[in-house]
């Protein structure tokens, strides 16, 4: 079964048809050409598939595209400012915090929304008190609000290094 | 995946009655299970209606004392809710160590509530489950039983519930608000799932076309304190091992009041009434919690794979007992709550 839906994707409107078994992520990547989220697992447990939603990190590979019929999208893709990288995307260049770069565009989305997040307040499962107002992102801050973009090369510790330079931490 | 409609709910009333004149009908909230059981043909359904714009966003005081979390509020808005963060802490704490930040929000309290076991021959179409197919046989009794249940298990499931929320809102006395065709029901959370038996295709006493609406949590008393803890095989982004949701109120050494829930162990939240028992009116004392805790476990049944989880819900128990009753703790109930 069909139906109409249109996406705001990376700041442009798109119209498209889709059979209502299609997932976001291929409704981006197969019908849109938007190819930065990746596939990595399909099913929830790696993260590659994350981009902004509505201005929320998610992950698109369990969302169907007719569920989010009038959604405004984020890929990686549209978080540089024309040839400008986004500060995270320049943080993951400084920092190495990448090997092959499959993982990198959800990384890079999830830790763009995770900053947003922190600097809401919003505590974590390593936060020691949940009531408190202020967020302080140490190493083990960053590791547990990043934990659900896995990367198989194991680039963790330059991915933390770039969250943290992104964070306005130092970055040694 | 088979071909299925999609419709959008435009009220609650509305979602129900179709839901409930179709069999081949459900319910379909942030997806993040059942997306996934489409792709693993877990689940079959012939339409779709979807419920996440209907109005139950919001997280409300209830005139009475305490709050009332409608359904489709996020698991991420709901740990960072204000209220829930000073006056819920072990709510905050089961939410945030469950899932990813991605996942959170867009995963909904409703469909928290109704996910289904992780158990990897019920996820598996090509194995016999008696949860997944009834009568088929389970393949987990004599299988890997690494994650599966050590309480209230019956030889044709051996599952547990995956969801931390749902344990910390066992332990808060949650009550769980239901939308029928014929009439409203506002279930106990701890009478909401229900244990394998011979039945255990069916996780909880929802019948089909019943919408969870909102839970409703009641205030705690002045000064008591709440935590939650979970024990997995990594240190992120994996179901419990076992966890432990308490909530504890102590003056002069004694314990006035204890709520505490298990998760990881059974097929539902364990409420821990017989550990509560041994608490009530004694002394808040490690002797004490370890005696509670062996009551609590006496009668576990541990599989092949998983007698580890024993002696690891008796530790964690007093673990966080323990914990709770640290001065310098800081998470405590405010004073205007």
């Amino acid at each position: 079964m069909e139906a109409e839906i249109t996406l705001l994707v990376d700041g442009a409107r798109r119209s498209l048809t889709v059979d209502t078994r299609t997932t976001l992520l291929d409704a981006l990547r197969e019908r849109l050409g938007a190819t930065a989220p990746k596939k990595g697992c399909d099913h929830g447990q790696c993260g590659s598939c994350t981009v902004l939603l509505n201005g929320r990190r998610a992950i698109t590979c369990l969302a169907l595209a007719v569920a989010h019929d009038g959604a405004e999208v984020t890929t990686a893709e549209g978080l540089a400012d024309g040839e400008t990288l986004h500060p995270v995307q320049q943080a993951f260049l400084d920092q190495d915090g990448l090997q092959c770069g499959y993982c990198t565009p959800g990384q890079i989305c999830s830790a763009v929304g995770m900053l947003d997040e922190a600097r809401a307040g919003w505590p974590s499962a390593v936060t020691s008190d949940v009531a408190g107002a202020a967020v302080e992102l140490d190493d083990e801050e960053i590791s547990e609000r990043m934990s659900g973009n896995l990367c198989r090369c194991g680039a963790y510790m330059g991915i933390v290094a770039a969250v943290r330079q992104a964070a306005g931490g130092e970055s040694p | 995946m088979i071909p299925f409609g999609y419709q959008r709910a435009e009220d609650a009333e509305g979602a129900v009655a179709t839901v409930s004149r179709d069999p081949n009908a459900m319910f379909l909230g942030g997806g993040t299970n059942l997306v996934d059981h489409l792709k693993l043909g877990v689940a079959s359904p012939g339409l779709l209606v979807d419920v996440t714009g209907l109005p139950l966003d919001r997280i409300e005081p209830l005139p009475g004392g305490g709050v009332r979390i409608g359904a489709g509020v996020r698991n991420s808005d709901l740990a960072a809710d204000p209220t829930i963060r000073s006056h819920y802490p072990v709510l905050s704490q089961a939410l945030l160590s469950g899932a990813s930040g991605q996942l959170r929000n867009l995963a909904t309290t409703g469909g928290n509530l109704l996910q289904r076991t992780r158990c990897v021959y019920f996820q598996d179409v090509s194995t016999p489950c008696n949860k997944r197919e009834p009568g088929s046989g389970c393949s987990a009794v004599d299988g890997y039983t690494r994650y599966h249940a050590i309480l209230g298990a019956s030889r044709l499931c051996v599952a547990v519930h995956p969801s931390d929320m749902a344990v910390a809102m066992t332990a808060l006395d949650a009550v769980v608000q239901v939308q029928g065709p014929d009439r409203e029901r506002h279930i106990p959370l701890v009478d909401f799932h229900r244990l394998p038996g011979d039945a255990p295709q069916r996780d909880t006493v929802l019948t089909h076309g019943e919408l969870i609406t909102a839970v409703d949590l009641p205030s705690l008393p002045t000064g008591c304190r709440s935590r939650y803890r979970k024990v997995r095989d990594r240190a992120s982004y994996a179901f419990a091992l076992v966890s432990v949701a308490a909530v504890l109120d102590v003056g002069d050494g004694t314990v006035r009041d204890v709520w505490i829930a298990l998760g990881g162990v059974a097929h539902k939240p364990w409420r821990a009434t017989r550990a509560e028992e041994v608490l009530r009116g004694a002394p808040a004392t490690e002797e004490t919690f370890r005696r509670a805790a062996e009551a609590e476990l006496a009668d576990a049944q541990p599989l092949p794979d998983n007698a580890f989880k024993v002696p690891l819900a008796r530790n964690t128990l007093v673990s966080v007992l323990r914990d709770l009753t640290r001065r310098d703790l800081t998470s405590q109930t405010p004073e205007d709550s």
